[in-house]
Formats: structure tokens, C-alpha cells, sequence
């Protein structure tokens, strides 16, 4: 699938062409504005959100920590369900075995349902190669499958585009003007699917989470459609990233009591399925036989890297990209690979296993650590970015001027009389670009900074030339501290040598 | 007791008031700051880049001049959140690691320290302006400084506080950021300083000079008057006129 920016390489380069694009931006802002109000909202109203978080946090560490032990868990008891469950190492592993399935199936065409996975994969177009059609049947996937593109929100595929542009390809599908009117064009959506759903052979979804000790399924849906899709079809295949699992339907609890309101705001999805094994006797519908493909590609990385492995944590949820100040105003399509945001600038190259190509998009953060802040499970993204930009340097591929610019920062830095000397020499130096206080050259370092700033020139004195007057003039004047006060900070010290941390942050 | 002044080294260099307006508040409650000259910067835009023995050569500097003070405090969230760092980049020298451990334990952003060890929040200042407040991120996110600096603008006489909207979004510094992805950069702090004119405020105060530089920076660059302070100076003026 193409992008609209197809073409343009770099992050860089990718940002300003969303940078240009008004409605993109306004798109991007209108809805990551009311998902991270809901979101604001809902935790206020939940009370002790940070506890949560912190149960959220501990029950993942857990599961990440003993994955191997929650995998085979998992797949023994799906088994037992009487589904087949297969592990894929790479994305093309995958992609067989889905297609295996299909072609063994005879299907003509497949379903589809809440998964980043496939796009991970790539595999609509592999199923589309092999002449089965496959059908995005989410609203937002539906809109993005028709435009040619792909997601650039985890869990709001279609964020970039406002109602007119959707009514304007959804009027393209029913060959006749729909209005830009969310009710009506959700309805045409849902007509145009329903017959899809019937003469689909396979259904195809993601999964929210795995529980280990049923092999069950969790779904958490808003659309009714991923029902559907793990329903009418005979077959049924999920796609599961291996890190997706949590020991029990206890710990779902805590998972559902984050992920909702984290997402969207909302306590719960209007709907949330779980799915254990494929239909038996008793049931009223469901499928015959049920796949569960449990796909590795590059997650495993993570495993045993103390930096990393956190990464492993994520639900997916989309909070960080809502609290994002960098994505809101670039959209999704700009970081360049299937996860955007936050996650997906850290997510991307780790599972890449932090090849060159995808160097330049740790850079795209201000490290300001909103996505921390939003993010339910606590995962430090802010601190991943530098190890990210860390790793680059360190593997030899930090860019020529910046890392001869950190040398002299270091030499300059390393010693205050050399600090002082370059004090000295930009003070010198500057008297070229000064002009009333300020330097608005557009030339050199400054060329992108003073593009939308002034900035101020350094003054005659630094602090430390003053320091030696105001010093003089401050003991000359000296109050005593009062001795409560001297009291509390010796009592500070004490309890510091006793070992104690006396104050947070 | 030795109580020592971290100047950073943006106040040191381009806004000396700063540290100069927060040695004089400390002084008028009796804290004799002396300030160790071997410092020099802190190494955040080395850190921050993944330069980590460029940032460690700046950071010994810092971790010598303090070695021996019982507090230290700091006109900037974000240089007092790099301190807090520092175990974690001196974790493979076992001798740096433990004056990291310790320096961590004894570094305090200004705010913090007036409110939380001092436990001033009224200075006696006056100050008869239309404020809002731009609370930096790593200052009120990483170290957790949000309470600190309302309890002192609430009690400065004549002030009105008015609310930034959506304070707590990033104004778009990052350090290299801004020039690495200026256009990024830009969009960030074209909207922050929207919102700061949304809101009529005559005043704009903050912890941070570095974020602070960026948005009067951005302000100017339009033409805007907005005047742009430390609450260090902001307070300062206020018990000057009294
Ligand atoms: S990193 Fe955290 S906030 Fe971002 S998608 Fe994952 S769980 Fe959600």
C-alpha cells in the first residue's frame, strides 16, 4: 500500500510534508485532543489511577519476565480448546502459514478485524496476491484499506482524515453523494459489509490480550465487527504478537480497568469478547476451526535487554500518540513505520533490531515524557529515545557534525577554565551578529532555531564575573537562619548518611 | 553546613538575574549560598543526544564542585533532573557512581527547595500583574515540581493567576531537537505561544530558562510584549518594591 508521502526518505523530511498539510493537522488535533481529554477525565474520576498503573505495570513485568512459561501455557490450553496454534519466528513465517491455511480452505476471501499485527505483516497484499480478497471490516480500517493507505494511529487507523474526505471516498464505493454525516456514512459502511460477512470463508482478528490459563482469546471492540468476524465465518485465524499474553482472567481485571480508559476514555468498550477454542456442540455459532498464530518478529530482541525489554510491556492502547506534542502536529504516516508515536519511534527500530534505516526517527521527540505520563503501564519511552540515540553513536553511525559539535562540547565543557575562554570568544564573536540585544541571522546553528525565533545576545557579564560583588554585598547583610530551619536541614543530612532518601524525583 | 549554588549553565552565560534574583531570596531566609567556580554544565545536551562520555566529561565537573556541599540547589528543573540521572550514566565507575548517589540525594530545583525543606511559600512578595504559568516538563513531569511553584505565586500580593491552557504540553525545546527538527520545533512553539496570548496574561513565568528562551524567543520573533521571567525573578521584584 502507498502512502501519501511516498518518496519522502527521512522522518525529517516526511514531517514537513505533514508539517504543510492542513488538514491532516487539524484532523490529527481535533481527535487526539478529545481522546486524551476523555482520557484525562476518566482517570480523575477512576481515583487511584497511579495504583493502577503501577498493578498494570507489575502484573506485564511478570508476565514478560516468564513469557516462556505463559507461551507454552497458553498454547498447551488452546490446544486442549481444540484450537491449532502456530508460532511464527518472522513476518514471512507468518504470512505462509496464514496463506497455508487460506489456500487449504479453498477461501476466496477473508474478514478482517483489529489487528496491527497484519499490518506488521504486510499481509493483505500476500492474501491479495494469492487471489483472496480481504476486507478491513473496522470503520477506520475500512476507510484506509479503500484510500490505498495505511494506519497512522494504533487504534484510530483513519486520524488524518477529516469527514469530508472520508464522505468523499465512501461516495466513490456507493457511486452516489453520501453526506459527510458520521451516522450516515458509518450506516453505508455497515450495508456495505454485512454481505462480506456472509460470504467470507475466513475470519481474521488481532487480539487484546491472551490469557494463559484458559488459551483464551480477549477482544475489545466499540463496532460489534470483530464479533462478527471471530463468528460468521467457519474459520478463524488470530493473530497474536507473543508478547500479547497475562496470566489470568483475574489479572484481565486490571487490564480492562486500564486499557479503555487509557484508549478512548471510556470505562469499557461497548463491547469485549472472549474467545476459548473454536465452537462446540452447545454453542450457537462460532467457527468450526480456529488457528492462532503467535508471531515473534523481533519482539524476542527485547528479552534479556535490560533497556528494552519494558517495551514488551505495551497494550497498545494509543495513549502516548494522544499525548503526543510531536505526533499531533505530524500525524502517524511521518514516523514511517506500521506503530507511530511514542511507541512506534522506539517500537519500530527495536524490532528492526536498530538497523541504520531507522536511526533518524528517535530524533523526531523533544524527550518532553508526555507518553510516560499517559502511558497505563508506565513504560519509559522518553529514557528509550536516548538509549535509541545511545546505541546509534555507539554502533559508529552518530551524524559527522553532531559528534564532532559533542567533542568540543566535552572539551569546553570538561574544564572551567576552558568554559571560560569560549564564554569569552562567543562574546567576542557575537558583537558580528548583535543587533539591539539580539540576533536574528538565520545563518550557521542558528538557521533553523531563529526561523522562528529571536534570540537573545549573551550579556557582559556572566554570573560568575558577578558573583564575587553580589556575594560581597549579600554577607555584608547576612540574616541568620532561623533555628527550626537550621534544625530541619541538619535533620536532613542525618537521615541522608542514615541512608534515607529524603526526597523524591 | 555548606549550601551551594548550581547555576546551569544558560543562567550562568545568558541570564545571570536568574541565579543572581534566587541567591538574594535565598539569603533573605538566611542561606548563605557559595558557588564552587569548577562547575560548568550539567552534560544534558550531550545525554540527551546518546553522547554519554561527552556528557560524563561535563558531568565530573559538576560532581567535584559539589562533592563536599550538604545541599545543593539549582534555578532549572530539567539540570536538577540530569543530576537525578547521573547514577544511571556513571553506573560502570564505581568511584563517580557513588558521588553521583550522593549529589543525587542533595540536588533540589529552586521551588523545591524553598517549599520543601525551607517551607516558605510566602516570600511577602507584591506583584500586580496578569501571570500565567508554563510548567516544564522535565521539571514538573520527571522531578514531580507542580505543587511547589503554585503555593508561591499564590501568595504573592496582587497577583492574578491566570490558567495556561494546556500548560503542561512541551513548548517545543527539547535542546538539539530544535535544531535537529526545527520545523517540528516550531509548530510546538508557535502553539504554545498561542496559548500563552489566549490567555492576555502580561506575564509569562516559569522554572526553566531553556524553555522560557525558547517562547519569548518565538514571542518576540512575532512582535509580541509579553514580558517572560523566572518565578526566582518574578519573586525577587516582589520583595523589592516592599
Ligand atoms: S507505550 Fe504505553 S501508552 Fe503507548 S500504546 Fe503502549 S501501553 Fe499505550
Amino acid at each position: 500500500m502507498s502512502r501519501a508521502d511516498a518518496g519522502a526518505q527521512t522522518v525529517k523530511e516526511r514531517a514537513g510534508l505533514a508539517l504543510n498539510n492542513e488538514f491532516l493537522r487539524s484532523a490529527v488535533r481535533f481527535t487526539t485532543e478529545r481522546l486524551r481529554n476523555g482520557k484525562q477525565a476518566a482517570t480523575a474520576e477512576h481515583g487511584n489511577w497511579d495504583d493502577w498503573r503501577e498493578r498494570g505495570r507489575q502484573i506485564r513485568l511478570h508476565t514478560i519476565a516468564h513469557l516462556d512459561y505463559y507461551l507454552n501455557a497458553f498454547a498447551e490450553n488452546a490446544r486442549a480448546n481444540g484450537a491449532f496454534v502456530h508460532f511464527a519466528e518472522t513476518a514471512a513465517e507468518a504470512v505462509d502459514i496464514a496463506l497455508t491455511i487460506a489456500k487449504h480452505k479453498a477461501a476466496s476471501s477473508v474478514v478482517k478485524s483489529k489487528s496491527m499485527v497484519s499490518e506488521e505483516l504486510h499481509l493483505n497484499q500476500a492474501l491479495e496476491a494469492i487471489g483472496v480478497e480481504a476486507v478491513e471490516t473496522d470503520l477506520g480500517e475500512y476507510i484506509i484499506q479503500l484510500a490505498k493507505e495505511t494506519p497512522s494511529h494504533i487504534i484510530i487507523p483513519a486520524i488524518h482524515k477529516n469527514r469530508f474526505q472520508i464522505a468523499e471516498l465512501l461516495s466513490k464505493e456507493a457511486g452516489e453523494t453520501l453526506p459527510p454525516d458520521t451516522a450516515i456514512l458509518a450506516g453505508f459502511v455497515r450495508m456495505k459489509l454485512r454481505e462480506k460477512f456472509l460470504e467470507a470463508d475466513i475470519g481474521m482478528t488481532g487480539c487484546n490480550f491472551g490469557i494463559a490459563e484458559t488459551g483464551s482469546m480477549v477482544l475489545f471492540e466499540n463496532e460489534g465487527n470483530a464479533r462478527m468476524v471471530t463468528t460468521v465465518p467457519k474459520t478463524q485465524i488470530t493473530l497474536m504478537g507473543m508478547e500479547r499474553l497475562i496470566p489470568s482472567w483475574a489479572d484481565l481485571e486490571v487490564m480492562a480497568t486500564l486499557l479503555p480508559r487509557s484508549a478512548t476514555g471510556q470505562k469499557l468498550t461497548v463491547y469485549m469478547s472472549g474467545i476459548t477454542g473454536p465452537r462446540r456442540s452447545e454453542d450457537a455459532d462460532g467457527p468450526d476451526e480456529q488457528h492462532i498464530i503467535i508471531i515473534d518478529n523481533g519482539r524476542s530482541l527485547q528479552l534479556g535487554d535490560p533497556e528494552f525489554q519494558e517495551l514488551l510491556n505495551c497494550i497498545r492502547c494509543g495513549a502516548c500518540l494522544n499525548a503526543c506534542p510531536v505526533y499531533r502536529h505530524i500525524g502517524g504516516h511521518a514516523y514511517g513505520g506500521t506503530y507511530s508515536g511514542p511507541i512506534g519511534a522506539v517500537l519500530t527500530p527495536a524490532l528492526k533490531g536498530n538497523v541504520a534505516e531507522w536511526d533518524d526517527i528517535a530524533n523526531a521527540s523533544s524527550l518532553c515524557g508526555a507518553c510516560y505520563e499517559a502511558c497505563p503501564v508506565k513504560i519509559p519511552l522518553h529514557d528509550m529515545l536516548v538509549y535509541l540515540r545511545r546505541r546509534k553513536n555507539e554502533a559508529g553511525r552518530g551524524d559527522k557534525l553532531e559528534t564532532a559539535g559533542m567533542k568540543g562540547f566535552a572539551a569546553v565543557m570538561g574544564s572551567s577554565g576552558r568554559y571560560r575562554s569560549a564564554v569569552s570568544a562567543l562574546k567576542l564573536g557575537q558583537r558580528l551578529v548583535v543587533r539591539n540585544g539580539e540576533i536574528r541571522t538565520r545563518i550557521g546553528p542558528l538557521k533553523g532555531w531563529n526561523k522562528y525565533r529571536v534570540t537573545p545576545a549573551l550579556p557582559k557579564q556572566s554570573f560568575r564575573d558577578r558573583w564575587g560583588t553580589v556575594e560581597a554585598e549579600l554577607r555584608r547583610d547576612v540574616k541568620e537562619m532561623a533555628p527550626e530551619t537550621e534544625a530541619k536541614l541538619q535533620a536532613l543530612i542525618r537521615q541522608r548518611r542514615n541512608g534515607g532518601d529524603e526526597h523524591d524525583g | 553546613m555548606k549550601i551551594s549554588l548550581f547555576v546551569t549553565c544558560l543562567s550562568d552565560v545568558l541570564f545571570p538575574q536568574v541565579a543572581e534574583a534566587m541567591a538574594r531570596l535565598l539569603a533573605r531566609h538566611g542561606v548563605k549560598l557559595e558557588f564552587p567556580k569548577v562547575q560548568t554544565c550539567c552534560g544534558q545536551p550531550a545525554y540527551n543526544s546518546g553522547y554519554w562520555e561527552e556528557s560524563r566529561q561535563s558531568a565530573r565537573t559538576i560532581l567535584d564542585a559539589f562533592e563536599d556541599s550538604d545541599f545543593v540547589i539549582a534555578p532549572s528543573g530539567s539540570c536538577t533532573h540530569m543530576i537525578h540521572q547521573y547514577p544511571g550514566l556513571f553506573r560502570e565507575d564505581p568511584v563517580y557512581w557513588a558521588k553521583a548517589k550522593a549529589l543525587h540525594h542533595k540536588t533540589y530545583e529552586f521551588t523545591q527547595f524553598m517549599v520543601q525543606v525551607l517551607g516558605v511559600t510566602d516570600l511577602g512578595a507584591q506583584f500586580p500583574h496578569k501571570v500565567t504559568y508554563h510548567p516544564s516538563c522535565h521539571g514538573s513531569r520527571l522531578l514531580g515540581v507542580k505543587e511547589e511553584p503554585m503555593a508561591l505565586l499564590g501568595s504573592v500580593r496582587g497577583l492574578e493567576l491566570v490558567p495556561l491552557p494546556y500548560a503542561e504540553d512541551c513548548c517545543g525545546f527539547g535542546g538539539t531537537f530544535a535544531i535537529k527538527m526545527a520545523d517540528i520545533s516550531g509548530a510546538m512553539v508557535t502553539e504554545k505561544s498561542d496559548h500563552v496570548l489566549e490567555t492576555e496574561a502580561e506575564v509569562l513565568v516559569g522554572l526553566d530558562m531553556a524553555c522560557l528562551m525558547n517562547i519569548a524567543g518565538n514571542l518576540r520573533h512575532r512582535g509580541e510584549q509579553v514580558r517572560v521571567m523566572h518565578l526566582a525573578e518574578l519573586l525577587y521584584e516582589g520583595v523589592s518594591h516592599t
